[in-house]
């Protein structure tokens, strides 16, 4: 207790009359790795926003401690000012701009208002070793992949002397190899004094990295727990407030005879189209079978994906795609669609929804032509649509007049599945349907694919979670450098073999 | 499905005042609006309000509010049209042309006219749609070329005078063919304009009621009744009485009735036809409506079209009504028509905005320019004031999203 660098005390955040926090109260130890789970809308990154100044002192109830003295912050300035760092989910760096120049942003080495650039790519890479990241400090962001872009914010907060470090969901974009780097600079960090605070939806991180583990669940305080000796399902149940003693809902698979067959699948990068990143790719799908697709980040599964479904990425794109015996003609979205084929996409915010609209003119917007007789949308037909799908997918929303920007991860999930099932398609392709959800919601999600494949519809699911695809499919596909590299029934996968086959290639 | 396992949807306590707070934002529009002629009455000593002042206001500012239909559109799908000004300089020259110089018959050059604004629309909705130009870029080069082309065709001077019938839709006012309304509180009315102001007020509620009914029957929540008929009340009162206004002067102006037709029928397009939501679509997000199988290029592209002929029907009546299409005409009309889309609640973005605002946005300025120019105020006091409308109406958009959001 004498050794906490931060405590944060009987916080209450309201917004407009809901409450996002209630009484909140965390003590974190000098030196330690911190978590906070809790489900999507528990209040973690309001809690943290609190933290870091983002909602100024007195805008919520309670006091913050930081090593022994009160706090008020007006801003993130203030904050960071005492060595408080907060990396959001969303990166904050300039992608034009050079790894130094993103590193001294509102931080110049200046001279009387001239930037010292010697100094500054200097001790950029300085910062870049203590991260170890092996790059140019003059090299553009653009030009880096997410995860060392991670690292580089990283070395961004230790330019600003950081003392307490707050990542919100860090690996949430990163693949495992980046997720493992990045954990394991965090554990060197802790060896050098900083403490970090860590928000993180991937419990097996969690329980790897972190010292002790703060609960948060509808905006209070469950528990507090020392990370050594908990396990996950301990963590979830915390979460969840009830025992989870199966994370996938049961199901008997009725597989029926061959739906969707993709051939000779070969597709070019549209960035650089001598680049090869579907190569000769098979795949098969059954009716009433869930599939999984597995691979590394950058193996080409959502490449794949999107350039079967109306050819929306690549170029140089061959191969055939047969239905029912007969080979279809997809390339555009209206065509694939035509054909019984839906692509609900891993970033549902950018190319899932329209967030400015309301639940019902998202849920009808890929089949509108089903509610519109002779080119007229009937209101009425498209309200008992929405209405049908809230209750049987439980969406939860004040009503389907509701702007999709305000609900939350989960439901904005099922707002996009409620859209491609309006469609009433023969084929769903899900890329990454879980992706930034908490875990009640995702078992719903689970539920909701196993009804769609027991109605007779072929689903593919492509997910970074192994865990998941194991539980959920009854075949998985691994996909290695663009090349199908294995493919493993329900009974023989396992995560070791999974990742032999997706490493394939890469390794020898 | 799982319902075991969820719990039950919270009821939001914050939901009525959120309620609320849509509302204001989406009939402050409406409520400036009321503010506003209130104002320019009271200053004016109720000048603003005679019957020949509001159809002055109406046909000054007819050619503005048909170009405001086509702009919304082009704004709600996430674009702009700067062209617009050059577009009915360029379309009203080539009326004259054919009119005046080639004594071609009015509905034939017309309709000629109409097809040269769609030509133009596709000539710039090619590039924007299926070259993937910034409008912004393709619509200044269009607000040069199209300027140009109407000095080549007009030289220095102006072409004029127009046939009759094209000076009528501009300027003119429909017949009183049934006679007029005796003395007494109407006093000297055309009875056919009131018989019109009735018939359109019973079709407009008649069709709210059903609308009603409709939502009701299929279980959606709708306005408490006394709010429902208080609102269809004040629409008809406002509508009958700019009707009786006008009755009493010199019946309707054709371009009233032109652009009731034109804001019913796109509103409509707007709101309930698959184009119109496809437009929505693109403007709200374009990547999720273009993985939703929207045919993003050709709706753009038609939307561009439809800009296009909007225009040349305000160049042909703009010329009409000053009997002569000149090289300078039309100069800045993209400004006041953009500002009026944005008066009217568009967003800068795309994906928001509605016909009958940029309408109401359109006769805000309206409705400044003429109560200013009565009271006297210099050009540049009206521009400033303009201005500054255009500043608070979208600072008020703002502020009101950013609180909604928090």
């Amino acid at each position: 207790m004498s050794d906490d660098i931060l405590v944060m005390h009987g916080i209450t955040k309201r917004f407009a009359g809901v409450t996002a926090l209630h009484d909140v109260s965390l003590a974190v130890q000098r030196g330690e790795i911190h978590a906070i789970c809790g489900e999507n809308g528990a209040g973690k990154s309001t809690l943290m926003k609190v933290l870091s100044g983002v909602h100024p002192h007195g805008s919520y109830e309670g006091e913050i401690v930081f090593e022994g003295e009160p706090c008020s912050f007006a801003s993130v300035r203030d904050s960071e000012r005492r060595g408080i760092v907060i990396i959001h989910q969303e990166l904050a760096l300039c992608g034009q701009l050079s790894i130094a120049e993103n590193l001294y942003l509102g931080n110049e080495r200046a001279k009387r208002g001239f930037i010292d650039w010697n100094r500054t790519n200097h001790a950029a890479g300085a910062l870049l070793a203590r991260v170890g990241l092996r790059e140019n400090p003059t090299t553009p962001i653009n030009e880096l992949g997410v995860g060392k872009q991670q690292l580089v914010e990283i070395a961004k907060a230790l330019a600003k002397d950081v003392k307490l470090l707050i990542l919100d969901e860090p690996t949430a974009a990163l693949n495992d190899d980046d997720s493992a780097h990045l954990l394991d600079l965090l554990d060197g960090l802790r060896d050098e004094g900083i403490t970090s605070v860590i928000i993180s939806h991937k419990l097996n991180e969690v329980t790897r990295i972190s010292d002790s583990i703060t609960i948060l669940r509808d905006g209070r305080t469950i528990e507090t727990l020392p990370a050594g000796e908990v396990s996950e399902e301990r963590i979830i149940s915390g979460m969840v407030g009830r025992d989870l003693e199966n994370r996938f809902p049961p199901r008997t698979p009725k597989v029926g005879e061959e739906v969707l067959r993709i051939e000779d699948w070969t597709v070019h990068s549209p960035s650089q189209p001598d680049r090869v990143v579907v190569h000769n790719a098979t795949l098969s799908l059954r009716r009433g079978e869930i599939v999984g697709l597995a691979g590394l980040m950058g193996a080409g599964r959502t490449e794949l994906a999107m350039s079967v479904f109306g050819r929306s990425y690549g170029v140089g794109v061959s191969g055939r795609v047969i239905k029912d015996g007969r080979e279809i003609d997809t390339r555009t979205v209206r065509k694939a669609i035509e054909h019984g084929l839906a692509y609900v996409s891993e970033d549902r915010k950018r190319y899932g929804l329209n967030l400015i609209e309301d639940v019902k003119r998202n849920v009808s917007a890929a089949g509108l032509d089903k509610i519109a007789p002779r080119g007229w949308v009937n209101d009425g037909e498209e309200f008992s649509v929405a209405e049908k799908y809230r209750r049987s997918m439980n969406i939860k929303t004040p009503n389907v007049g509701t702007p999709t920007s305000s609900l939350s991860g989960g439901n904005q999930q099922k707002v996009v599945l409620a859209k491609w099932m309006f469609t009433d398609p023969d084929v769903l392709i899900l890329d990454e349907p879980t992706r930034g959800i908490d875990v009640g919601a995702k078992y719903e999600i689970y539920s909701i694919i196993n009804e769609l494949a027991d109605q007779g519809r072929a689903v593919l699911v492509i997910s970074s979670e192994l865990p998941e695809l194991l539980g959920l499919c009854d075949r998985v596909y691994a996909l290695s450098e663009g090349r199908i590299t294995g493919e493993l029934d329900r009974a023989e996968a396992t995560q070791e073999r999974l990742m032999h086959h997706m490493t394939q290639g890469q390794t020898s | 499905m799982s319902t075991e396992l969820a719990p039950a949807p919270v009821a939001k306590s914050a939901a009525p005042q959120r309620r609320f707070s849509i509302n204001l934002r989406q009939s402050g529009i409406y409520v400036a609006f009321a503010l506003i002629v209130v104002l320019f009455t009271v200053l004016t000593d109720g000048a603003l309000l005679t019957p020949q002042n509001i159809s002055n206001i109406i046909v000054q500012n007819s050619y503005v509010l048909i170009l405001a239909i086509g702009m919304i559109l082009v704004i709600i799908g996430g674009h702009i049209d700067l062209s617009v000004g050059s577009v009915v300089a360029l379309t009203g020259a080539i009326c004259a042309v054919l009119t005046v110089q080639m004594g071609l018959p009015w509905p034939l050059a017309v309709v000629i006219t109409l097809a040269a604004g769609a030509v133009i629309g596709a000539a710039q909705g090619y590039w924007v749609a299926f070259f993937g130009i910034p409008a912004f870029i393709v619509t200044l080069a269009g607000m040069l070329v199209f300027r140009a082309l109407t000095l080549t065709v007009l030289g220095n001077q102006g072409i004029g005078p127009f046939p009759d019938q094209i000076r009528t839709l501009a300027n003119g006012f429909t017949e009183g063919y049934l006679g007029n309304v005796g003395l007494g509180p109407l006093g000297g009315a055309d009875l056919l304009s009131l018989l019109v102001g009735v018939v359109v007020v019973a079709v407009f509620g008649f069709t709210q009621w059903r609308t009603r009914k409709a939502r009701l029957s299929y279980g959606q929540v709708v306005d408490p009744f006394p709010i429902f008929v208080a609102k269809i009340a004040l629409a008809a009162a406002v509508v009958l009485a700019v009707v009786v206004q006008l009755a009493r002067f010199r019946n309707l102006p054709w371009v009233l009735v032109l652009l009731a037709v034109l804001a019913l029928g796109y509103s409509l397009m707007a709101n309930k036809s698959v184009f119109g939501r496809h437009i929505y679509a693109i403007g709200g997000n374009l990547q999720a409506a273009t993985l939703s199988g929207v045919k993003v290029k050709q709706v753009t592209f038609w939307v561009f079209v439809n800009m296009g002929v909007l225009a040349a029907l305000a160049g042909v009546i703009f010329a009409g009504r000053l009997n002569q299409a000149g090289p300078t005409a039309g100069t800045a009309f993209e400004l006041d028509a953009i500002a009026a889309a944005f008066i009217g609640g568009a967003a800068v973005q795309g994906g928001v905005g509605k016909v009958v605002g940029a309408i109401t946005g359109g006769l805000i300025m309206g409705v400044i320019n003429n109560g200013m120019s009565l009271i006297g105020a210099q050009s540049e006091q009206v521009m400033l004031v303009k201005g500054l409308v255009l500043l608070a109406a979208v600072a008020y958009d703002v502020w009101t999203k950013r609180r909604g959001r928090a």
